[in-house]
């Protein structure tokens, strides 16, 4: 018997496997084509402090093994998330992760403040990472000053674990992860997409409306390996590992890279049920490479 | 609870220039079809689906036909299915078209690519009792397909952007010619749907929209359109592709 599970801060996985933030909404279409039980957790849409309408159309386009989006963190708002998209994740027995953005430290604050008053949310993710909105955002994440001085500022409103989602749009993937677990995170979320675009050859402009937009999909996956392997060897705090990931032997890959668990985003786009495949597949292919459990392979990747 | 369907080529011509007709066999995907909803096609090899739109069902048959043109990697790999060979479809997804048995006379404006999901719902309209009209806009000659479908249906007008076939210009060209009627159902490019609804003003009618998008069953955001100036939107995929005209703001 492999064993699946997985411990991490505020989160009791009985699978590695969950669908990553902004490629699952809050889950309810995807429960119409199965039972979201079987996921290890969910990891809700970005929440904003207000309602946010997000960039105008087209905001994806399709590059060479992947994608990219620009879609504005379109939510309505941390209240309405509450009142209306938890309670149905928490019909499902599994732990619900709250991805937490905002423009501004107060915004971010006050997002994690919200997240307080329902017992239904396990962790946050701290996106800092979004690529796609004005202001803010992205420069929490790619300077790690201000990445340390709003994980402070999110740890010390919320009663939750946070997980800080990590950009890869730097040159210092390392120095980032240190400054963040110093400040205080209980763990890391990585990677967050690549800033890209894509010209029309029609118009001869570029083709998101917001011009450039975050690449993911598999031609980011050996980005996010090396980076969760570079961080993973520096920092003590676990990694949920992103980028990419469509496969049973993608997780593995992840998992041996240093990653704890792993987050599944656009591969939803292509199989909708991508996520129970993974984790039926994952025990066979643990065996097949001779882990007897998750845990056993985490970080193998590196040590000696 | 949904699944992916495997759907079967049966057919594939090229019937315009670049214009891909490909009927698919399907059971549950033709019994449950309705004129305006698409099929998300998984094209190998490639991140994203590809929503094109159901131009016929054959419920006896269960065939349903699909119009695209080749524009880009994905639709060019997509005309080279052969039959027998399968597609990982999602669907038949979103709300199509709804019409009602008491509607006398319907004009169906179609632009280029759009014109194809308007082709089924006239042949329901036509057996309801319902005439049909149509206004029909292509670029030039060479891209005209289905008139004699359409003419099957009932009065139909071709328009091409340079004149090399019908009149020259744009739907909204020969708008004035058309007899009376009591709705319209419309579905092109945005630029086109912005003149249609601005010289049809005042009538009722349904557009069918069409935008890029990410998951195609409501979870990614991608393809929005505003409801209002406050922040209101609806989603392509899900709440549409069809919306009544005063529902969105193009």
């Amino acid at each position: 018997m492999i064993d699946l599970t997985m411990d991490l801060p505020g989160l009791n996985l009985k699978n590695p496997i969950m669908p990553a933030s902004g490629c699952f909404g809050f889950g309810r279409e995807y429960s119409e084509f199965y039972d979201l039980s079987r996921l290890g957790a969910v990891i809700m849409k970005a929440a904003t402090g207000d309602v946010r309408y997000g960039n105008n159309t087209p905001r994806v386009a399709e590059t060479s093994s992947g994608m990219l989006n620009a879609i504005g963190l379109q939510n309505p708002g941390v209240e309405k998330i509450i009142e209306n998209e938890v309670p149905f994740l928490a019909n499902y027995a599994i732990p619900i992760i709250a991805n937490v953005a905002g423009s501004t430290l107060e915004e971010y604050v006050k997002v994690a403040l919200a997240f307080n008053k329902t017992e239904s949310v396990n962790a946050l993710e701290l996106n800092i990472s979004c690529p796609n909105v004005k202001e803010g955002g992205i420069q929490f994440g790619t300077d790690p000053d201000m990445a340390a001085t709003v994980t402070e500022k999110v740890k010390e409103a919320s009663n939750l674990p946070v997980y800080v989602k990590l950009s890869p749009n730097v040159s210092d993937i390392v120095g980032m992860a240190k400054a963040v677990e110093k400040a205080g995170a209980d763990g890391l979320s990585m990677i967050n997409t690549l800033t890209g675009m894509q010209i029309h050859l029609e118009t001869k402009k570029p083709l998101l409306a917001n011009k450039t937009g975050g690449l993911s999909g598999q031609a980011i996956k050996p980005i996010a390996i090396r980076m969760i392997y570079e961080v993973k060897q520096h920092v003590t705090i676990p990694i949920i590992g992103m980028g990419g990931i469509s496969t049973a032997e993608d997780v593995l890959e992840f998992l041996l890279a240093g990653a704890s668990a792993v987050a599944v985003g656009t591969a939803n786009f292509q199989n909708p049920c991508v996520c129970p495949e993974i984790i039926d597949a994952l025990p066979r292919t643990l065996e097949q490479y001779g882990f007897q459990s998750v845990l056993d392979a985490v970080g193998k990747g590196y040590e000696a | 609870m949904k699944k992916q369907l495997e759907m079967v080529v049966e057919k594939v011509n090229e019937i315009a220039l670049d214009t891909i007709e490909m009927t698919l066999s399907n059971v549950h995907a033709a019994k449950t079809a309705q004129p305006g909803q698409f099929l998300h096609l998984q094209v190998e090899g490639h991140a994203l689906r590809r929503p094109i739109s159901i131009a016929d069902i054959d419920r006896e048959n269960n065939f349903l036909t699909v119009l695209f043109k080749k524009l880009g990697d994905g639709t060019k790999r997509l005309a080279m299915y052969r039959p027998g060979m399968t597609i990982d479809a999602l669907g038949p997804s979103g709300n199509g078209f709804s019409y009602e048995p008491s509607m006398k006379t319907v004009l169906l404006i179609g632009g280029g690519i759009g014109i194809p999901p308007l082709y089924n719902l006239g042949k329901q309209l036509k057996n309801k009792g319902i005439k049909v009209i149509a206004v029909l806009g292509y670029q030039s000659k060479e891209h005209v397909f289905y008139e004699e479908k359409f003419n099957e249906l009932g009065e139909t007008i071709v328009v091409t952007n340079d004149g090399s076939y019908g009149s020259r210009g744009f739907v909204t060209n020969v708008l004035d010619q058309v007899a009376d009627f009591d709705y319209y159902f419309s579905c092109g490019p945005v630029p086109m749907l912005k003149a249609v609804t601005k010289a049809l003003h005042g009538h009722q009618g349904y557009i069918s929209l069409e935008e890029r998008m990410g998951c195609g069953i409501g979870a990614c955001f991608a393809c929005v359109i505003p409801t209002d100036t406050e922040g209101g939107y609806r989603k392509i995929c899900k709440d549409g592709p069809v919306f009544a005209v005063n529902e969105v703001i193009l």
